[in-house]
């Protein structure tokens, strides 16, 4: 009755070697091919060093007028520009203005890589229920997998610094803007898909005519998720070298700085709502049509 | 009947919905009707041996309850959707047998479609919209534009070439979906109940602009429709379909003097048959003049009625378009023909 009370597991010494087998596999998978993905991620590390260097090196003025600008642009709200505006002010005067900007970089690049990837992956999810059937798990996964789970391997082949952070930031992002731009196309009116092609619309006319802009709205909050979960894996990310507000956050947990750890985190806070708030504005002024429409 | 006029012809076009069609295309082609083959293979009977030939320049009404299949039909002309075996030939191909490429060719030149839900593009305006046929054929901005603006005139809408769609009113919106069709200068135009969903008045007032635009271009119109006298006011000639079948096919007048079966007579049941019975009708043939009014073939009978109220024992005489004359009705014809047909039933309470 042995088997009843505990459960028939494997041998110790063959679990030992079970998972020695898969660790000596990927190291040498990564002894193998590690130099060459690292070569092939040169590129965006150079990218990745000079949008940073930009951001730091670039006067302040500058920086928050330009924010500012941005701002305005997607939303239209004064509120929110004097709210900006004053946010980065605080972030400035507690000294936090050179790790916020290490921050911002990272952000936006993340947030336009998983563009760049994430759309046209939603795109062929919404065209072919295969595709969707073979993407939807591996979502799945990414979402839900803890996030240090990947962080080995990941730091196992490229080990530590901006790229494996911003590859880690992206796993975790990338979701939500493929899910909803697959979402956002399959949910286009079929009727007006059907008008498109009585007229012998072709497929990349109706994408680019009738379902992209007509999905526009579900993607952009897709892209303000992607923005928002890019957000929470700053300190993360901080712990396999990325730099930027994570970093004292990181120190303040080893340390217990109670004040160290608030400000920073509350500066990731203050990023966070006013992304969120440009955003939504602008995803909002994109479906005006739907209400009242001229302008 | 010449075959020049004729346009497209629609032959011995099947359509089942379902896995497994093709097996169940010989059940039904042996006789199974619709509710044993959904019982016996799961699939759906759409369409069930359509014969139909359409004239060139006239308008085709296609008649039919829910379910009849008459939606499924319009959209075999154009292929949204692929019939199970048939044929549909236009000016000697089949277009059933076009591939991809010319089958888009043939949606951008030849068909256009009006829909019963407008089916207009919500992000785009009444301009972009109207001119989305050609847009996508890609010619310049500066032509499709000028080309657009010259039909939302022509459907009443100058002035609201910058709105959305969802800033105008349901007709307002069908004259929209009207021009859009139009402005591809397509010689068929496919209109699925494209005015079921407006409201009476506004429904009578785009039947009026429709045939206007009608008279003035010619084109070949199918128009689907459940409400007869939609039907009897446009269609030239009308056909009815019940479970996929076609019932009757034929000048309107025929169906509401001769339905072909109860189904049919089902439909023509309420309708005032004073006001939509032509002379032509019910008139004995005579080359001769008679003692009364001289009126027109076409006229109705309340019409008639009307003149003959003032001398009722006067026979009128009936006369052509050309203004020959054809034949005569007395007092007695008229009455014959304003009852219901003896299969009806008399149908009378109180």
């Amino acid at each position: 009755m042995d088997w009843f009370f505990n459960f028939p597991d494997m041998s110790r010494s063959d679990l030992r070697e079970f998972k020695k087998t898969v660790d000596f596999a990927f190291t040498d998978f990564s002894r193998a091919y590690g130099q060459g993905i690292e070569e092939f991620f040169e590129p965006l590390l150079m990218f990745l060093v000079w949008f940073e260097k930009l951001f730091i090196n670039t006067p302040w003025p500058i920086i928050i007028f330009s924010i500012l600008l941005l701002a305005w642009i997607g939303s239209r709200s004064m509120l929110i520009v004097v709210g900006t505006f004053l946010s980065f002010m605080l972030i400035g005067y507690f000294g936090m203005w050179e790790d916020t900007m290490s921050t911002l970089a990272i952000i936006l690049v993340a947030t336009f890589l998983c563009i760049a990837i994430g759309i046209p992956l939603g795109i062929a999810m919404a065209r072919s229920n295969k595709v969707q059937a073979g993407i939807v798990p591996v979502l799945d996964v990414m979402q839900t997998i803890p996030s240090f789970v990947y962080l080995i391997p990941v730091v196992m082949l490229l080990g530590i610094g901006k790229v494996p952070g911003l590859i880690a930031v992206c796993i975790y992002a990338i979701p939500p803007i493929v899910r909803l731009t697959n979402l956002g196309i399959r949910l286009v009116d079929k009727d007006v898909l059907e008008a498109a092609d009585s007229f012998g619309a072709n497929y990349w006319q109706k994408l680019f005519g009738v379902q992209m802009p007509l999905a526009l709205p579900t993607i952009f909050a897709g892209v303000n998720q992607t923005i928002m979960m890019a957000l929470a894996m700053v300190v993360i990310a901080s712990m396999i070298g990325v730099k930027g507000l994570g970093l004292p956050v990181l120190r303040a947990i080893s340390n217990q700085y109670l004040a160290l750890g608030l400000m920073n985190g509350l500066a990731i806070v203050i990023l966070a709502i006013i992304f969120d708030r440009v955003t939504q504005k602008f995803g909002m002024r994109m479906q005006k049509y739907r209400n009242e429409g001229k302008d | 009947m010449s075959s020049k006029d004729i346009l497209i012809r629609v032959n011995q076009l099947y359509k089942i919905f379902g896995i497994g069609d093709k097996s169940a295309l010989d059940l039904v082609k042996n006789g199974m009707g619709k509710d044993e083959l959904l019982e016996k293979s799961n699939c759906v009977l759409g369409l069930n041996n359509i014969n139909l030939n359409i004239k060139r320049g006239k308008i085709q009404v296609v008649m039919g309850l829910s379910g009849s299949g008459k939606s499924t039909l319009i959209r075999h002309l154009n292929r949204l959707i692929e019939p199970t075996s048939g044929e549909i030939i236009f000016n000697d191909t089949n277009i059933l047998n076009l591939t991809q490429k010319e089958l888009i060719q043939f949606r951008q030149n030849n068909m256009s479609m009006v829909f019963q839900k407008f089916a207009l593009f919500p992000h785009k305006t009444v301009l972009q919209n109207v001119g989305y046929g050609l847009a996508i054929q890609n010619i310049s901005k500066d032509k499709w534009s000028e080309k657009a603006q010259k039909w939302i005139k022509r459907v009443g809408l100058d002035g609201y070439e910058t709105y959305y769609p969802g800033q105008l009113s349901g007709g307002m919106q069908q004259r929209v979906g009207l021009a859009r069709a139009l402005a591809t200068d397509a010689e068929i135009l496919l209109m699925d109940e494209a005015f079921s969903a407006l409201d009476p008045l506004i429904r009578s007032e785009m039947q009026n602009i429709l045939l206007d635009l009608q008279s003035e271009l010619r084109k070949t119109i199918i128009f689907i429709t459940h409400d007869l006298d939609e039907a009897l006011k446009i269609g030239d000639r009308i056909a009815i379909l019940r479970d996929g079948s076609m019932v009757q096919d034929s000048d309107p007048q025929e169906i509401i003097m001769n339905p072909a079966d109860e189904y049919v007579s089902d439909f023509i049941k309420d309708i005032n048959r004073a006001r939509v019975i032509q002379a032509r009708s019910i008139m004995t043939p005579t080359k001769t003049k008679s003692s009364g009014a001289t009126v027109k073939e076409d006229m109705v009978l309340e019409d008639i009625l009307q003149i003959m109220s003032d001398a009722p024992s006067k026979p009128v005489t009936i006369e052509n378009t050309k203004g020959k004359i054809t034949g005569k009705i007395e007092m007695v014809n008229l009455i014959e023909g304003m009852k219901r047909p003896k299969s009806l039933g008399t149908n009378i309470t109180g």
